[in-house]
């Protein structure tokens, strides 16, 4: 018997398994940056934060410094001089502030409501999510089914009745737009936990009999985050637009804190007689952030996905 | 397939209780119903005596009973701007947003699915990276804000249409439709196009994701191997299957439609639900508000009956798993 | 290497398919040259990525880019199908030459009945047949692949169908319009061994009562020596070795030919343990220069270096090798 077997023959690793070799993180750029479209996005992203961030640093004027603004200077166009003899590139809004100014301010507000509340949905979404994977049975069964039943409602509408009982400010619109974006990253997580719950490493950290924290944020977790970054960024995205939305409507933020969203609301009143760019900027600045939030968005879900085979 | 829609309306009658449950708690906390009904001037006794005749003096319990029995019976109350029915109020404004979005569904559909399908049989062409491109722009467009450009751009610059109202209306069925005239068709143009860019972007995503998906299915395959003509493949084979998540999502956007109309009716003036939903918010129009919650409530749980039907009618393995179980 | 007839239902000349990807060009159909005689049977057989389902495809002219056929020729009746015209080809395609594909849980339309999918086929060849006459040409259809109860399995789904079922309903489509070439690409894989065993007795009585040409596209050896009239076994996108079914099958004379045969367990080799080729089924992206059975071939030598071409050692038999097994009394899998 034992001369009829034969050695097998040592098979060879073909070439195309042989990989220089790379971090996961150097992979993992090099595969976003493949993309010239999501480079561009990430570099004007950047550019964005920012500005957003040293807002106060690099505007020409402090629009809320009312000793800075005059009201002499309204609505003048695009380019034009100051009483004082400096430009405002973008021209200025109905009460004399250099748009500009305004914008990069507004831009703040408007990232940070949005990233703010994309952190703390994320992270009770997060935690509902993975409890109902981990858990599943009863507690899953309800914890999916009022997401479910939340997500059937669209978030404007949820975010609007929110802030009508809830009234106006910073801290009412993001704890509108966390209870608004919960579902999505619960849902998103626990999908994706599900996965990974049924996997060898699970059943392995279970027969070790460590602790239900441990496994599920030291095992399950990690390896549930790429859908999540990919969640976050459209979600960011998303709520970056709603909150302008709703501040739009006049149930968002109050006057003293203007979000872009509210920046457009009020040069709606000065379009109809001519004076476009007190909405067209601020729109437009709005746009460029959501767009290029979507496209990293987007490449990241083709980067992170492994059954894309690209 | 009656026993699968019986259960699906006791599943929606039971979301309807605890919505109108959420609702009620809910916007009591909204303002103070009696700020509204008295006067600055009145005295305390006044407070308690107009207290007393709204019932608010009672345990929750029986105000939340006093509040369901009410509905049942088609009263939700008096607007406190209006003094007349919420009810009524509402219903009055109904045909108007539900034209707006019917058309504009009526829109992303007809823009859509060529797109969609065009940018999915040749993905690599420049055209459909343009379409591609621009329904990424489509979903990261805030609405109100095209709804002012469209109205800067096609009002104010170009004044080829109008940008306000409803236009002259005609009645259909019983509902003042602006669809029906030509003035109406001009004024509801913009308004529909501004609402129908989320959905219109939506349905290009996923008709190409579709056909992508799709084109390459043996059954595609088979189809072309059969020699059947490539306009009865993509016509037939191809959107006979993707019809099905497309109309789905549809049909689930519509109430998302209804939603967002809240935003174009206020660009827009349009005199719908939407307009009036947001005018109560700032009123502190308590009826009128919890009316309109109670209406979406229910126009969603239709919607979601109806898409369930759809689906099952248009795909023929959904029937036969509902016959087996 | 015709069989029966001198003047083949279908001929392949030297056809080449590559596919351009990123990685580089496939060349997965490279030179394949074989005829197919009226009423023949030739079973193609190879490993998964050795080019037999696109030289399926590229007959048929249906490869999806990034594949193209980029030479030789297809000919049907003397007649060439490469280049041909689009709307010529697709009056050929399910009329003339029809095709039965791998999966039949997933060639039929599911959203479409069987009616509709059968009777279309008919009509985009014959737009002035009558929808009953169709209906009528269906049923029989449907009874001649053994379907029960013909009629009221017209008004079906696909779903409400078995595996076996569906692919006798994909056989009596192929049928419909009488095509004198049927390419069928691995019809029995995905299915039981008893089906495949009846599906196998009603295609080779089809073909023979029709005088329908087939060939058989299968990785399964078995399957092909009880049905085909001939053979041709493609590695790394080449023929290796063509001729008679049961010349090849008794005397195999590629060293590749034989690793297959050998791998196949028989009566005898009970116990003992079964044969493989050693390695894997080359990557067309990076064939090796010269044969592409080399690095697995226990004869190879410093002249499989140079590509070999097709000989004819013996009469009636193609062989793409150096040092082809002339001697009969070899043992198979030595």
């Amino acid at each position: 018997m034992s001369e009829n077997i034969q050695n097998p023959t040592p098979i060879e690793a073909p070439e195309e398994f042989v990989v220089t070799l790379q971090t996961p993180f150097q992979r993992f750029c090099l595969d976003f940056f493949e993309s010239r479209v999501a480079s561009a996005a990430f570099v004007v992203l950047v550019g964005i934060l920012f500005i957003a961030i040293c807002a106060p640093l690099i505007s020409p004027q402090n629009p809320y410094d009312l000793s800075q603004v005059s009201i002499l200077d309204a609505k003048m166009a695009p380019g034009s001089q100051s009483f004082d003899g400096w430009t405002f590139y973008l021209g200025t809004d109905g009460a004399g502030r250099d748009l500009m100014s305004a914008m990069f301010y507004g831009l703040r507000i408007s990232l940070g409501v949005g990233v703010m509340s994309g952190m703390i949905a994320m992270c009770i979404g997060a935690a509902i999510g993975l409890a109902a994977a981990y858990f599943g049975g009863r507690i899953d069964a309800i914890i999916m089914r009022i997401v479910d039943i939340q997500l059937s409602f669209p978030a404007i509408l949820v975010a609007l009745i929110l802030l009508a009982v809830l009234g106006k400010g910073v801290d009412k619109i993001i704890i509108a737009l966390v209870i608004v974006q919960w579902a999505y990253y619960a849902r998103t997580i626990r999908a994706s936990a599900l996965v990974e719950r049924n996997k060898e490493y699970v059943e392995a950290a279970t027969c070790l009999a460590l602790s239900h924290n441990r496994i599920v944020f030291k095992h399950l977790f990690p390896n549930c985050l790429p859908p999540l970054i990919v969640v976050v960024t459209i979600q960011t995205a998303h709520a970056i637009s709603l909150e302008a939305t709703l501040s739009f409507l006049g149930v968002g933020l109050p006057i003293s804190e203007p979000s872009l969203g509210l920046l457009i609301a009020n040069g709606f009143d000065y379009m109809l007689s001519g004076y476009f760019w007190i909405s067209f900027f601020p729109g437009i600045a709005l746009l460029i952030t959501i767009v290029s939030i979507n496209l990293v968005g987007d490449q990241l879900r083709d980067v992170l996905n492994p059954r894309l085979d690209r | 397939m009656t026993v699968f829609i019986i259960r699906r309306l006791m599943q929606s009658a039971i979301v309807v209780f605890v919505m109108s449950f959420l609702v009620f708690g809910g916007v009591n906390i909204v303002g103070d119903p009696v700020e509204m009904m008295v006067s600055d001037e009145a005295d305390q006794e006044e407070r308690e005596r107009v207290i007393k005749s709204m019932g608010l003096d009672k345990p929750w319990y029986i105000q939340y009973g006093k509040f369901v029995t009410n509905a049942l019976q088609g009263d939700l109350g008096n607007s406190f701007v209006y003094g007349e029915p919420a009810l009524q109020i509402i219903v009055q404004r109904m045909p108007a947003t539900f034209e707006l979005a019917f058309v504009s569904l009526l829109m992303s559909i007809i823009i859509g699915i060529p797109f969609g399908v065009w940018a999915g049989l040749f993905p690599e062409r420049f055209s459909s990276k343009l379409i591609m491109s621009g329904s990424i722009v489509g979903f990261s467009l805030p609405t109100f804000w095209v709804g002012l450009m469209m109205i800067m751009v096609f009002a104010v610059m170009l004044g080829w249409l109008p940008s306000t109202g409803r236009g002259d209306t005609v009645i259909v069925f019983g509902m003042e439709l602006s669809f029906f005239t030509p003035d109406g068709l001009s004024h509801i143009f913009l308004p529909a196009l501004n609402l129908a860019l989320f959905n219109t972007s939506l349905v290009i995503r996923l008709t190409r994701a579709g056909v992508r998906e799709a084109i390459h299915m043996d059954y595609i395959k088979f189809a072309r191997a059969k020699g059947l003509s490539y306009r009865r493949v993509i016509m037939v084979h191809l959107m006979k299957n993707i019809m099905i998540p497309v109309v789905t999502v549809l049909g689930l956007e519509f109430g998302g439609l209804i939603a967002f109309s809240v935003v174009t009716e206020t660009v827009f003036a349009w005199p719908g639900m939407g307009k009036l939903i947001i005018e109560s918010i700032q009123n502190l129009d308590r009826p009128i508000i919890v009316a309109y919650l109670m209406i979406i409530v229910l126009v969603f749980v239709v919607i979601n009956l109806v898409v369930d039907i759809l689906y099952s009618i248009l795909d023929p393995r959904v029937r036969l798993q509902d016959v087996s179980s | 290497m015709s069989v029966k007839d001198t003047s083949p239902t279908l001929e392949v000349r030297n056809l080449q398919t590559h596919f351009f990807t990123k990685a580089g060009d496939a060349k997965a159909v490279d030179g394949v040259s074989f005829s197919v005689g009226k009423g023949e049977i030739m079973g193609l057989v190879g490993e998964s990525g050795s080019g037999k389902s696109v030289t399926g495809f590229s007959i048929i002219g249906l490869v999806d880019p990034p594949g193209n056929v980029v030479g030789g020729e297809v000919l049907y009746n003397g007649k060439n199908l490469v280049g041909l015209p689009d709307e010529q080809m697709r009056q050929l395609r399910g009329n003339r030459i029809a095709m039965i594909f791998q999966d039949p849980m997933m060639t039929l339309n599911p959203v479409l009945r069987v009616d509709t999918q059968m009777v279309e086929t008919i009509l985009a060849h014959d737009p002035s047949v009558s929808k009953q006459d169709a209906l009528a040409r269906s049923r029989d259809a449907l009874g001649r692949v053994g379907i029960p109860a013909p009629d009221e399995r017209l008004r079906s789904y696909p779903h409400q169908f078995s595996g076996g079922m569906r692919q006798r309903v994909a056989i009596a489509i192929a049928l419909l319009n009488k095509p004198d070439l049927i390419i069928a690409d691995e019809p029995t894989t995905a299915l039981d061994v008893t089906i495949q065993g009846q599906i196998l007795y009603e295609a080779q009585k089809l073909c023979r009562e029709t005088g329908t040409s087939m060939i058989w596209i299968t990785h399964d050896l078995a399957v092909v020596a009880g049905l085909a009239d001939s053979i041709c076994v493609m590695y790394g996108g080449r023929v290796v070795e063509q001729g008679l079914i049961n010349d090849v099958l008794d005397h195999p004379v590629h060293p590749y030919t034989r690793g297959l045969l050998g791998s196949v367990p028989g009566a005898n080799s009970r116990g003992t343990r079964l044969y493989q080729i050693p390695g894997m089924a080359p990557s067309l992206l990076n064939l090796p220069q010269g044969c592409a059975f080399q690095a697995r071939c226990p004869r190879a030598d410093e002249a499989c270096l140079v590509e070999p071409q097709i000989t004819e050692p013996i009469a009636g038999r193609g062989v793409r090798c150096c040092h082809p097994h002339l001697n009969a009394e070899e043992e198979i899998g030595a």
